[in-house]
């Protein structure tokens, strides 16, 4: 053992000095933690050798290749039973993603309108805005999405109830049917390529908005003057799409739904596992952002409130200008993780049967297939890659918003 | 001069007159609710429709508490009991009331037992929430507290909790005595020390395995609210010390420590909880030695202690990365070595900063315990989903049984973040 | 071989497992219980009931096979599983056997590397609608929503079913039995479907089983019964024989109750007395003692009354013997020779 006062000698290289001394002992640590891992990862993949059924099976994704064999309720792409496996996921994976979208923005919305009425001074208001936050936060999401889920097929009107010729129920307006097996919309139909155009120049219009935007602040930036930019982008809005809509002789038009024997026909259909999902996130996943819009609204110290206020700027512009721009840079962050945090918890839509991945590829194609390891390592790797691509994004937008120290 | 002004006035009040009560409209209750509720069209817009939501919540709600009934053995008894009065159906919960807290197959006769461990579970946590304003020696309940706990559960002879318990304690010793010369020397010994206990109390505990004994009950029978507790209690254990390993790890200079750390944080943190139990579930077992016995109910919880202590590890290396450089150069101009600057210096104030973080992330796995239900364990969800709802007396009784569930949880969780953030006050060292 | 082996000497040298290949027998009986795979929870296939004790058609099988390995019925340890974990269960060695409604396949058999030692219901998928629908026929039901459990064959054959007859319907896939019966109480969707015996078992427990009706095609064939991991042929065949034990006993007409005096002394029937062990040594060829196959019947009774205890027509679950009747009845269930 060496000791403070006996330094290592250049010449002579001893055992303890791979434990204490600094220059040899973190190769030792490091060796030590390599055998370790290997180690251990040799006695898992040894088990997992060792195992006859896994022997005789051995680890093959060509079953994904295979015909799946099962039909997928909700097909944001062509899908038949005849199609493959892969194909079975690939129809999961955009469900996952599109109640992953719906509610991030939903959930946003909430969380919004929750954390800044939380502040508000009317009491009531706050109360009923604190209730929610502290019940949605305290009571696991899985327990939502079921509750939900029962309302949506217990309370909700029994389908048969518009059924027959004298249907004691009818859709409301015509155009919406609330039932026990999922909200019926109408939905719109696009006619050839002049709907298209329409959709074209709406999405046009909507560019034209932002830029008028940039405009307007540029103009305000640069030569402090006030640009009214409201009724402008109104017209922006409206006037072109109604213009293309007539002109291309109204090529969009709205799909009621219809009852048949069963159930309605045409129109887009709701069904309760995608409300349950969508609705549960948004609600649970609202309580948590209107947490941390609430801790980035009360980050802005009121100085700067009151230094805006005596600027001269009225309690709109202050908002616009000065708070939020501040706040946002507190609130984005946690978003940003609690849009991560949803995206990973539509994979409860298998406590519901709503067919997203865990539903298709880590549901029934791994119980049809029995390729479990398979198709798990695929269900990881897909919500892998996903965070990893929310998270980089999340980096550079805090890279650029960081305050620029000087 | 002095006195004109005293002659060509005829009365000078020398008393102050009391002030006159404010307008009715600015006083009390009324202007309380002036200012509160309706300060402001907008405002009053948003009290009227608070209002109706409230009561709109009451006027379902308090029906359905105060006409429910508690007596009953099936839904149709309890159907005419109610006679539609819009009352709950309270005898679901009532009857079903072990079975929500102990699953299913925890022997009846042995319920005292997790009972007596909950009961418990209130003298053994205290100490260590509230050890600013009890005596140091209260910490040695909680120390006793796991040990207990698992021979009242589990059952068995109390020699094993008894001699893990002593190799912890002996392992501690020699770890503590031997640490002055070197950290990693220490260790060495201690963990030498414990692993001797152990296998020396496994020969014991074999061979006088009536011995203190209650009967055995194996972790598959748990289930119901317990087993949610013995998740969340016992991995968010488990994974403190992991976590703090792997915030170190991440913040090591070493590149394949580091680069490890990295990798597992980032790989358990990308992934859905529900994966990990599916691996747990039907994929782990290839990977663990056959015939070990790794039941379901370990091999789950080997599964959520990887997932929380991935994110305690990212809460640690935020209390880590939030102390001023000035502590780390401290104490390496104190001429401290890794361990100990760590554990001296830096773990103490990073572990005091990151509390309320892994209190957050306690509350967030003990939620997501309910997720084992999906892997067909029978937590309080799965009961209820199961064999509750899918028997003949009970099916259709939703809303008793959920709201059940609802209050047990919101019950724990609501406490639980209470505290952090009363904690969060505490521990505020800054002065505001 | 030659990976596992370079692993292997990675590997902690003492920690080289031993393989689950090693005879499940031995395991069984160093762990003195029987480790059997069932439902979550099928009304009278397999349940536990208010003491938590299992209770069905599927658990009978498991108690048999504990009551002749370990001679005691009590011995096994149930594993609920659902349709996601039974074969990962059953092939990484958490579980003995599988005793789970598990229709054999071919897939199943070869691809999955399973044995079936036998079939214990045959059975055939159904269709449950309410009445009030006016639904006659299966062949009526295009369009129609469509409850099923998912990881069956069941899924499979629908899928199979609607695109041969040219006919859409809405899939709404359910993990549990009893959640897809609670949805298709609730209206939740149009059909119901899954193995007949279940739907009518199913049908019973409900509160006014006159409102809902099974329609009459049967769209598949379920052969159902338990299942081991390849390659451990003595498991496999002390499985089989057990089941075959249960199933001879209800021909020769060894029931619960006379077993025990029928097992006391050797009888006229030489194959009765082959089984219960009064003559040859049937049990020890199997690696089991003499009284196997008594013990079995003497813990659940033989087949026909298993199923009259369970699923019987005396039952709540109602169901007729039909294809499950011995051979001799005019049914399926046939068991080789005790010879």
């Amino acid at each position: 053992m060496t000791t403070m006062t006996d330094p290592p000698k250049a010449d002579g290289f001893r055992f303890g000095q791979l434990i204490n001394d600094t220059r040899y002992r973190s190769y030792t640590f490091q060796f030590i933690a390599i055998v370790l891992l290997f180690l251990f990862f040799g006695w898992l993949i040894n088990n997992a050798m060792n195992n006859p059924v896994l022997q005789q099976v051995g680890i093959d994704f060509g079953f994904l290749a295979d015909p799946a064999g099962y039909d997928i309720n909700q097909k944001p792409i062509e899908y038949t039973s005849q199609s493959t496996h892969l194909r079975a996921a690939l129809v999961g994976g955009i469900n996952t993603l599109i109640v992953a979208v719906l509610a991030c923005i939903t959930a946003t919305i909430f969380g919004v309108i929750a954390g800044v009425l939380r502040l508000s001074n009317n009491w009531i208001i706050s109360k009923l805005m604190a209730i929610y936050v502290e019940m949605f936060r305290n009571i696991p999401v899985l327990i939502w999405i079921i509750i939900i889920f029962t309302v949506a097929a217990n309370t909700f009107p029994a389908i048969q109830d518009y059924r027959g010729d004298n249907p004691t129920n009818t859709p409301l307006l015509g155009m919406f049917a609330f039932t026990n097996q999922g909200v019926f919309i109408p939905s719109l139909v696009f006619d050839g390529a002049g709907g298209w155009i329409v959709f074209a120049v709406l999405a046009a219009s909507i560019l034209g908005i932002f830029a008028l935007r940039g405009y307007a602040r540029k103009k305000l930036y640069d030569e402090g003057k006030l640009v009214k930019i409201l009724w402008p982008s109104i017209a922006l809005l409206l006037v072109p799409v109604a213009l293309a809509y007539f002109l291309l002789g109204q090529p969009i038009s709205v799909e009621n739904p219809v009852m048949g024997r069963f159930r309605f026909e045409g129109g887009f259909l709701l069904r309760p596992s995608l409300i349950a999902l969508w609705f549960a996130l948004s609600i649970y996943t609202g309580a948590f952002i209107a947490e941390n819009v609430r801790a980035g609204i009360l980050a802005i110290s009121s100085g700067q409130t009151e230094a805006a206020a005596a600027l001269g700027l009225r309690p709109g512009r202050i908002m616009s200008l000065v708070v939020l721009p501040q706040a946002l840079r507190v609130i984005i962050p946690p978003l940003i993780s609690q849009y991560l945090n949803i995206t990973k918890n539509t994979s409860l839509a298998i406590a519901v049967g709503y067919m997203d991945l865990t539903g298709t590829l880590g549901g029934i194609t791994l119980n049809q297939t029995g390729r479990a390891l398979e198709s798990i390592l695929l269900l990881m790797a897909f919500y892998l890659s996903f965070s990893l691509i929310i998270s980089a994004v999340m980096n550079v937008y805090n890279n650029s918003v960081k305050l620029k120290e000087r | 001069m002095s006195d004109t002004h005293a002659q060509s006035v005829a009365f000078v009040r020398d008393t102050e007159i009391p002030p006159s009560p404010p307008p009715a409209r600015e006083t009390g209750a009324i202007k309380w609710v002036r200012e509160n509720l309706f300060s402001g069209p907008m405002n009053s817009i948003l009290t009227i429709l608070g209002l109706l939501i409230a009561f709109w919540l009451l006027s379902g709600l308090i029906p359905w508490v105060v006409n429910g009934t508690w007596t009953g053995n099936d839904i149709r008894e309890c159907r005419e009991i109610l006679q539609g009065s819009g009352g709950g159906c309270f005898a679901v919960v009532a009857e079903r009331w072990p079975q929500l807290l102990f699953g299913f197959q925890y022997p009846d006769y042995l319920r005292w037992r997790p009972s007596l461990a909950f009961v418990l579970l209130f003298l053994a946590v205290p100490p260590m929430l509230f050890i600013m304003f009890l005596p140091r020696w209260t910490l040695a309940l909680s120390a006793v507290y796991p040990f207990l706990a698992y021979w009242l559960i589990w059952g068995g002879t109390i020699l094993t909790p008894i001699f893990i318990a002593l190799a912890v304690l002996f392992g501690y010793f020699t770890f503590a005595k031997i640490e002055k010369r070197g950290f990693v020397t220490g260790l060495l010994a201690g963990i030498v020390v414990a692993a001797a206990i152990i296998w020396v109390g496994g020969l014991v505990a074999g061979e006088f395995s009536r011995f203190g004994r209650l009967e055995a009950v194996e972790s598959r029978a748990m289930g119901g609210f317990m087993l949610n507790l013995i998740l969340g209690i016992v991995c968010v254990s488990l994974s403190i010390p992991f976590g703090i390993l792997l915030a170190l790890g991440r913040q090591s200079r070493l590149p394949i420590v580091k680069g490890f750390c990295v990798v597992f944080i980032e790989f358990v943190r990308g992934v859905p909880l529900i994966t990990l139990l599916f691996v747990a579930n039907v994929v782990l077992a290839y990977f663990l030695p056959p015939n070990a016995n790794f039941d379901l109910i370990l091999r789950v919880i080997i599964m959520i202690t990887m997932f929380s202590s991935a994110y305690i590890a990212e809460v640690i290396r935020g209390g880590l990365a939030a102390l001023p450089k000035g502590q780390y150069e401290a104490g390496d101009s104190l001429g401290l070595d890794y361990a100990q600057s760590m554990r001296l210096i830096i773990l103490p104030q990073a572990m005091k900063i990151s509390i309320p973080g892994i209190v957050n992330v306690a509350v967030g796995l003990f939620k997501d315990t309910t997720l084992v239900s999906v892997i067909s364990m029978f937590d309080l969800v799965g009961m209820i989903r199961g064999p509750i709802l899918s028997s003949t007396d009970w099916a259709g009784v939703y809303w008793e049984l959920w709201a059940a569930a609802c209050i047990l949880f919101f019950t724990v969780c609501y406490g639980i973040s209470q505290y952090s953030q009363w904690l969060e006050r505490q521990l505020r060292t800054d002065h505001h | 071989m030659k990976n596992s082996v370079i692993l292997g000497t990675l590997a902690v040298a003492g920690l080289a497992a031993a393989g689950a290949s090693a005879a499940t027998l031995d395991d069984v009986k160093a762990r003195g219980t029987l480790n059997c795979g069932v439902t979550t929870g099928v009304p009278g296939f397999a349940e536990p009931d208010a003491n938590g004790v299992w209770q069905g058609f599927d658990v009978a099988v498991c108690r048999a096979v504990a009551a002749a390995v370990l001679g005691d019925a009590e011995a096994v340890t149930f594993v609920p599983t659902t349709g996601k974990t039974r074969f990962t269960a059953l092939a990484s060695g958490e579980i003995d056997v599988l005793a789970r409604n598990t229709t054999w396949t071919f897939s199943r058999d070869t691809d999955l590397k399973f044995d079936f030692v036998g079939v214990n219901y045959y059975d055939g998928q159904g269709f449950m609608v309410p009445t009030a629908l006016g639904v006659a026929s299966a062949k009526e039901l295009d369009g129609a929503t469509v409850c099923i459990q998912t990881g069956t064959t069941t899924e499979l054959n629908l899928a199979d079913y609607f695109r041969v007859n040219g006919m859409s319907y809405e899939p709404v896939p359910i993990e549990t039995g009893a959640e897809a019966v609670q949805q298709f109480l609730a209206g939740a969707c149009d059909v119901y479907t899954t193995d007949a015996s279940a739907l009518a078992a199913q049908r019973a427990g409900f509160a006014n089983p006159d409102d809902y009706v099974v329609l009459p095609e049967i769209v598949s064939k379920e052969p159902l019964g338990p299942l081991v991991r390849h390659g451990d042929s003595e498991w496999a065949d002390i499985v089989r024989w057990t089941l075959n034990a249960l199933i001879s006993a209800e021909e020769l007409g060894v029931t619960k109750e006379n077993v025990e005096q029928m097992a006391s002394a050797p009888g006229d029937n030489p194959e009765i007395n082959r089984m219960l062990g009064t003559e040859g040594e049937l049990g020890a060829m199997i690696g089991l003692s003499s009284s196997w196959a008594k013990d079995a019947i003497a813990a659940v009774g033989n087949y026909g009354e298993v199923f009259d205890e369970n699923i019987g027509e005396s039952t709540p679950i109602g169901l007729q013997r039909g294809l499950n009747a011995q051979y001799k009845d005019g049914g399926l269930i046939y068991s080789p020779p005790f010879r």
